[in-house]
């Protein structure tokens, strides 16, 4: 565990230093992270503080403000699934629930087997092709029931 | 002979396979010795025929769509590449009535041009307005601005020239033009369009901002839920500062100009301008009450302009064809046209850019043509989810802000959300208060807990507990929201819950009278 908190605290450094002298790097910085790891560690926590001259409650009053600075990492595969207005007028509810079916997990989790996070999203700005989600940063529109289940199977293969 | 063909690389068109088709495009080419130069342009806005391929022949532009990739070997076996017939075959894309009929001054490049290439840009009218503005002293673009009558476009509806008239008053020093790119109301998206259909609009509008005000620096706070937005205005900025549009010196003028794109972490209520530039600040995005006004302490205690994208994009027509041009379409005090976007369970869903005055009816029965289900048009929320619900009864009022305040609703950023009969109201007004609870930023009691109480209320209401006085209830709740809120969050979700309420209160009666009542 000490290891693994070494070795992301090294991995952070690099992106720390290449925002620490801009304008407001924090969310650049967390930004950064999440990319890198696909969650936002405790562990580099204390490094940013130290670097951006914050304690420590204020980097994660900050990190757990915002959506999407998961605190755990997520399955293999991430889907994001719209739930807002546009989405429900065209049938996005009966498409999640099968979804969540057929994926065995419930929004906001991460399947046992650790193949996909399924998280809600309001909006993907895809409203006259609804209902629509993003799966591993890939568009979908028009999902509909055929195309809900080649998703379950991609992210199961 | 080298064959030109437009394959729009819009996130809508993405959704629904248009990378795929370029791919089989490129490949079919090859495989039959056809020279073919594919352009990845923005789209046209008419999601319907997405993915919408052009061909660039002697008759024109000739379009094809919607395209799948297994569309394609028939399409080269029609000779689609000379404009042959084909089942897809659309014709001249401006003669498409939803595009006809269109008055297109924000949106005249997008779907047409490289989103990425300068010199198509300015082959079509652009840069023109950053050209007379350089020629021009920051009073005159002011006056432009004003004179225009150009009013916030991400929902405020406030005069954009009066915004920049109070930046521009401040003593010189640091300022900024702050570009609020947060589009998080669901139904909307002409944002995103512009930026990834032509980028070079909107930083033009950002320069001629920075040079009005005395504005050196400007950012993007782009919404993390638009990757492929984030790419394209990256490539747009780099050829801009390349070509000497941004950086030191402006198109060789003694002004100096830089944008910097910002991408937010998903926070709604990030849109709202003084959440936005704390998170910028990188803090948590809540709301302050105002004043002090962002125009005279924003961006890191500096004077700074926010503004909306499409506000900031429909500047540089203002300038190129003068303030009097804009002002003259329009009604009332809306003046000049809006882009307007069909949404949600809509025949013709799309982008729509209109002088103001068009009536809701018009507008979701005749150009978006009914439901995609084909059942009746029950409801239609416009401006998002914090925007009202309006019922076909009231289809009559005329797109205006005025005319929409006074049926107690609200433009916002002129999305519309179309339902057929199958909604439950009741449901919509729940999750407006759901929703409210989830991207509440917590600063203020009204909404934090308001929203919270809210669920729980209508959920007594739907399990028939005491309904009479859950409606009560909830009423008065939405009047404290409504007059108690810091921001437009939690003082807006009051309009789908009321509106609901009150155009649709049989789905809010208990389910025995309901049921007697069908």
């Amino acid at each position: 565990m000490q290891q693994a908190s070494t070795e992301m605290v090294s991995a952070v450094a690099p992106i720390i230093e290449r925002w620490k002298h801009e304008e407001g790097p924090l969310l650049p910085i967390l930004n950064g992270i999440l990319r890198e790891f696909g969650y936002v560690p405790r562990e580099v926590l204390p490094a940013i503080a130290e670097a951006l001259n914050l304690t420590r409650a204020e980097v994660y009053g900050v990190v757990s403000f915002y959506h999407d600075y998961r605190q755990n990492p997520p399955g293999r595969h991430v889907l994001k699934l719209c739930r807002a207005e546009a989405c429900q007028a065209t049938g996005g509810e009966a498409v999640a629930e099968k979804l969540q079916k057929l994926l065995g997990v419930r929004f906001g989790e991460t399947a046992a087997d650790g193949s996909v996070t399924l998280e809600p999203v309001y909006c993907l700005g895809l409203c006259a092709c609804a209902p629509s989600a993003m799966l591993d940063g890939e568009l979908i529109g028009r999902l509909d029931e055929e195309r809900a289940e080649e998703i379950a199977r991609e992210v199961r293969a | 002979m080298t064959v030109t063909i437009y394959i729009p690389r819009d996130s809508g068109a993405l959704a629904l396979g248009a990378d795929r088709v370029a791919r089989a495009i490129g490949e079919e080419a090859q495989a039959r010795g056809r020279q073919v130069r594919i352009v990845r342009n923005g789209s046209r806005g008419l999601y319907w025929l997405e993915p919408m391929v052009e061909v660039e022949t002697e008759k024109g532009r000739l379009a094809y769509g919607p395209v799948k990739p297994s569309d394609v070997p028939s399409l080269f076996d029609g000779d689609f590449l000379s404009g042959g017939a084909h089942p897809l075959f659309l014709g001249r894309p401006e003669e498409i009535p939803f595009l006809k009929r269109q008055t297109r001054l924000t949106f005249a490049r997008c779907g047409i041009t490289d989103p990425v290439s300068l010199s198509d840009y300015e082959a079509h009218e652009g840069l023109k307005g950053l050209r007379n503005a350089l020629s021009m002293t920051p009073q005159e673009i002011i006056g432009e601005v004003t004179e225009s009558g150009l009013r916030g476009r991400g929902g405020a509806g406030f005069p954009t020239g009066i915004k920049w008239k109070t930046v521009q008053d401040q003593p010189p020093g640091q300022k900024y033009i702050v570009c609020n790119a947060d589009e998080g109301d669901s139904g909307t998206f002409s944002d995103r369009m512009i930026m990834e259909g032509d980028p070079f609009v909107l930083i033009e509008g950002m320069v001629i901002a920075g040079i009005a005000v005395g504005a050196t620096r400007g950012y993007i706070y782009l919404r993390s839920e638009y990757p492929v937005t984030h790419r394209i205005l990256e490539e747009a900025i780099a050829a801009a500062r390349q070509a000497g549009v941004l950086g030191g010196s402006v198109l060789g003028s003694q002004y100096a100009f830089d944008i910097e794109v910002r991408v937010g972490a998903g926070a709604y209520v990030c849109g709202e301008e003084t959440a936005l530039l704390d998170s910028l600040q990188g803090k948590r995005g809540q709301v302050r009450a105002k004043p002090p006004l962002p125009a005279i302490e924003g961006l890191f205690g500096r004077p700074t302009v926010v503004n909306n994208v499409i506000s900031l994009a429909t500047v540089p027509v203002i300038l190129d064809r003068g303030g009097a041009f804009y002002r003259d379409f329009g009604m009332g005090r809306s003046r000049g046209t809006i882009p307007i976007q069909l949404a949600g369970n809509v025949k013709r869903g799309g982008l729509f850019e209109a002088a103001f005055g068009l009536t809701l009816g018009e507008l979701v029965e005749d150009i978006g043509g009914g439901t995609a289900s084909g059942r009746p048009v029950r409801a239609v929320q416009v401006g998002g989810p914090l925007g009202a619900y309006f019922p076909p009864a009231l289809f009559d009022t005329p797109f205006d802000y005025e005319a929409f305040a006074e049926k107690d609703g609200l433009i916002g950023h002129a999305g519309i959300v179309v339902f057929d009969d199958t909604v439950d109201m009741l449901k919509q007004a729940r999750f407006a208060m759901e929703f409210c609870a989830v991207e509440s930023c917590g600063k203020c009691t009204p909404c934090r807990v308001g929203s919270t109480r809210g669920v729980e209320v209508l959920d007594r209401l739907k399990n028939n507990i005491e309904p009479e006085r859950q409606i009560e209830i909830v009423t008065d709740l939405c009047n404290t929201m409504k007059f108690g809120s810091l921001c437009a969050l939690g003082g807006f979700t009051p309009y789908p819950v009321l509106s609901a309420l009150r155009h649709f209160p049989e789905d809010f009666r208990p389910h025995p009278v309901r049921e007697a009542a069908e």
